[in-house]
């Protein structure tokens, strides 16, 4: 199991570098969806079907707005040129990574290994749910009795972003 | 371990896409990456060895489930990247139309 | 934006009635089996954006605004709101209690109040998900001059 999701997890590294490195807008927005769709079939390997059903079908949809976005205005990519500027972003970003490096070996060692999960705060969301809520599907129950807060939550960010959409992108008047 | 780490590097390939690219549409593509290595972080922490989907099943024995509450938490923060995306492209396609370029120095040294 | 060949407008007729038939299953049976109300709501948007990419926007009547998937997606966020206060008067009065008899576990008529609140969440995702399509590609041809 460690293995297989070992080598997917490489063929989606590869494609993450390939697409911000690419030169034409549209391949880089093609090697996305590598690493969208290789997400879907990890989240199968790990017993997990209801976020592999609203994962592939949100990543078809993301892949249509931003290749019909692309597509719309121009698709080629900026020349890079290096000057002192780009030196000093590599530099400060070399920083970043050997502070983030450092605090992430710290934090690994508080980890147990890939499948040996402790339940300590879903105890008891697993062992009486069937009683308390009365559905059989444990993640509708944690998501829609338990969590409800979290969902109304979602559903404003959601309402929310089809406003925004809309606010920006309206017709101004004429004027006359 | 191993699978962790790979994430980890995940994560840091979307970094450095953020901090050294001027193009807008690869930031909003290394912005995706990293959510995307985060998912696979927090699902990857709940699995149990030979354990099943968490669909209860009355009739069966007793079996262990994976653990539920991160896959909840993970499903409302996929629909949330998909409506920070959403923002993201209208507003790259306000700045496209006004100053006919994705240049994010140059969007910055003009003034509109 | 021009439509697709006539081959593709065939194909997609007869297939578009089956995915939103499929979405619904998934809403309807989300406390039973995997899916639930996010899962059939974005599938219910899938089947709309198919047939809208195969047509093109030139045989639709679109009006300006949005007004169709704007409406439903308000009504079916207010209908969630009404329903997480209605949850005051019953049972325990508490905000957001499961207030209605819970069944067999297992049936389709179980769980409270759980099956309510899939549907609603499935008619906003739809809605909010069409309107964002549609305002970012179909809209955008026009420009403020």
């Amino acid at each position: 199991m460690e293995l297989s999701i070992s080598i997917i997890l490489g063929f989606m590294i590869i494609g993450a570098i390939y697409a911000i490195h690419a030169r034409d807008l549209l391949s880089a927005v093609i090697a996305m969806g590598i690493v969208g769709f290789g997400l879907v079939i990890c989240f199968l390997l790990l017993k997990a079907p209801d976020l592999a059903i609203v994962q592939i079908v949100v990543e078809t949809i993301t892949l249509v707005i931003m290749v019909a976005v692309v597509l719309d205005s121009t698709r080629k990519e900026i020349e890079v040129k290096t000057d002192m500027r780009s030196i000093l972003q590599q530099v400060i970003t070399f920083i970043f990574f050997a502070g983030l490096v450092y605090f992430f070996l710290g934090a690994i060692d508080n980890l147990d290994p890939l499948g040996a999960h402790t339940l300590r705060m879903s105890e008891s969301y697993v062992t009486g749910a069937v009683e308390k809520t009365g559905s059989v599907n444990l993640v509708t129950g944690v998501l829609f009795d338990f969590r409800a807060y979290d969902t109304l939550g979602e559903a404003v960010i959601l309402y929310t972003a089809a406003l925004g959409v809309l606010t920006l992108l309206r017709i101004k008047g004429k004027k006359t | 371990m191993i699978v962790y780490i790979l994430c980890f590097v995940l994560f840091l390939v979307g970094l450095y896409g953020i901090i050294t690219r001027r193009n807008l549409i690869k930031i909003a593509i290394s912005l995706s990456i990293m959510e995307f290595s985060i998912f696979m972080i927090l699902v990857s922490i709940g699995y149990i060895d030979n354990g099943v989907a968490p669909i209860v099943n009355p009739e069966a024995a007793e079996q262990v489930y994976v653990d539920p509450l991160p896959q909840a938490m993970v499903l409302t923060a996929i629909v949330i990247g998909l409506a920070t995306k959403a923002m993201l492209m209208a507003i790259a396609i306000r700045l496209y139309r006004k100053y006919n370029t994705f240049d994010i120095r140059e969007i910055k040294n003009l003034r509109g | 934006m021009e439509g697709m060949s006539t081959i593709v407008k065939k194909v997609t007729q007869l297939l578009a009635g089956i995915i939103f038939i499929y979405g619904i299953y998934i809403v309807l049976h989300g406390h039973i089996t995997p899916g639930g109300g996010f899962a059939g709501g974005v599938i219910i948007a899938g089947a709309f954006i198919l047939l809208i990419l195969a047509f093109g926007s030139s045989a639709l009547n679109l009006k300006k605004e949005v007004a169709g998937t704007s409406n439903t997606e308000s009504v079916a966020i207010l209908m969630v709101v009404i329903l997480a206060l209605m949850a005051l008067l019953f049972g325990a009065k508490v905000f957001f209690s499961n207030f209605l008899a819970k069944g067999e576990p297992g049936e389709l008529l179980s769980a409270g109040v759980i099956p309510l609140y899939n549907i609603f969440i499935g008619i906003e995702v739809a809605g909010a998900i069409l309107t964002i399509f549609l305002a970012l590609v179909i809209f955008k041809e026009e420009d403020s001059k």
